[in-house]
């Protein structure tokens, strides 16, 4: 356990140090928002909300699936070989999750505040939507972190990623979308609550897969 | 001869199938009406499909415990047969959607979750034809099979049928008791879909019988030009 959070540490340290992949993900995205509100942003507030939920999501899985791609194709070859000889798949795997969840949710709230503050801000129920934003950050990070484990292997990996990943996060945006929908129109939480349980059961899914065939994908 | 008595048994059934579908008497439904015959053609394509995949894995799993390359080969051919089913079974559908419901393609989300269900094992074989080492490809594309499985497989069931779709029967079973099938249809429709099944499977092992002669041949070439 010590051994994942010294891990996450590295990861974590290494982002801090070296704001590379950060500031670029927050740039690109400012730079989606500016174009949104050029597309939109003359229109009225009523027009806006009816798309505001598939601009954001748009937005968020194209930052959210380059954060964490980079999670695994940025690894040199000697420190992969290095890795191995000290700690388990298991180990890495999960570090990379959590580190993927935490970016991916930092990456979709700072969306979030600015989607807001530029076009107009639909969403009524905040806690339920937070809630939303971590179960995508978690469910995007794990089906991601091990699929992109698969394409760095590749030859065009940057192809292969987005051709492997479009199913998977399809399901879990497709839930999102329908969540957001309830958000907007100011549902209570209870009308959301087979989403969530399918959300959180798709996390679950996921994890455990992950946990079993890592090891399987890393041994080269 | 023996030994293929099951494709013989698989060719019959799917024959008696056919005629049985069009000569049989079928009960009469709202809007379906005589287009329920579609029924014996059109859900045992889905079955197989997802019998395929359901080998493949099986053959998915066998490599990764123990590497064989031949393992691997059925995984894929498997898999590839599996495509073929779910791509008639879109069509299938999309011919019964246009009697019944107006249009080829209407958005249902069972169209929608079969549509991504084809995309992932597509992206399966793309993912093989870039990895060029035949045991990491075998490896990679072992574990991108289990993943795809296991979570995308429930989720195109479990999403379509929380939601509402103008599928008949949703909020049920996929398949069975959706038109209170009786005695009438359960004898064509068994059959038809055990039929499919074994022809499926005599088609994967076809196709993994080409490959190994194709491997052997090309290993006598390179033995000769040494």
């Amino acid at each position: 356990m010590r051994r994942i959070w010294k891990l996450f540490l590295l990861e974590l340290l290494l982002e801090i140090r070296n704001k590379s992949i950060i500031a670029s993900l927050l740039l690109f995205q400012v730079c989606l928002v500016m174009i949104n509100y050029f597309a939109l942003g003359m229109l009225p507030e009523s027009k806006i909300a009816s798309v505001w939920s598939a601009l954001f999501w748009i937005t968020l899985l194209s930052v959210s699936v380059n954060v964490i791609t980079k999670s695994f194709s940025s690894e040199r070859l000697g420190r992969g070989i290095y890795l191995y000889s000290i700690v388990s798949g298991v180990e890495v795997i999960f570090s990379k999750i959590i580190y993927g969840f935490l970016i991916s949710l930092f990456v979709s709230v700072v969306g979030f505040i600015l989607f807001a503050s530029i076009l107009s801000n639909p969403i009524q129920d905040y806690k339920l939507f937070l809630l939303t934003l971590c179960l995508v950050s978690y469910g995007l990070s794990a089906s991601l972190s091990i699929l992109s484990a698969i394409a760095s292997k590749t030859k065009n990996s940057n192809v292969i990623m987005a051709v492997l990943s479009f199913p998977v996060v399809i399901s879990i945006i497709l839930e999102a979308i329908q969540i957001t929908k309830n958000c907007i129109d100011g549902l209570d939480m209870s009308a959301s609550y087979d989403e969530i349980i399918l959300l959180s059961a798709i996390n679950i899914l996921v994890t455990s897969v992950s946990y079993l065939l890592f090891p399987y994908i890393w041994r080269s | 001869m023996k030994k293929s008595w099951w494709k013989i048994v698989g060719v019959m059934l799917v024959g008696y199938s056919m005629v049985g579908g069009i000569i049989f008497e079928v009960p009469r439904l709202a809007i379906v009406n005589e287009t329920i015959r579609a029924l014996y053609f059109h859900v045992p394509m889905w079955f197989c499909m997802v019998f395929m995949f359901f080998i493949s894995l099986v053959y998915s799993i066998k490599y990764l415990r123990n590497p064989t390359l031949n393992f691997d080969s059925k995984a894929v051919e498997f898999a590839n047969t599996g495509i073929i089913f779910g791509l008639l079974g879109i069509v299938t559908g999309m011919i019964w959607a246009n009697y019944t419901w107006g249009s080829p393609w209407h958005g249902d989300p069972k169209q929608n979750g079969a549509a991504i269900t084809l995309l992932v094992y597509l992206a399966y074989s793309i993912l093989r034809q870039s990895l060029p080492n035949p045991d990491q490809r075998a490896r990679l594309s072992g574990v991108y099979n289990i993943f795809a499985f296991t979570t995308m497989i429930p989720m195109i069931f479990i999403i379509p049928r929380l939601s509402s779709s103008m599928h008949p029967g949703s909020g049920g079973n996929p398949g069975f008791n959706m038109y209170d099938l009786d005695y009438q249809m359960r004898m064509v429709f068994y059959p038809a879909v055990i039929g499919w099944i074994l022809l499926g499977i005599w088609v994967a092992t076809l196709r993994v019988r080409i490959k190994s002669a194709d491997m052997k041949i090309i290993n006598i070439e390179y033995e000769k030009n040494r």
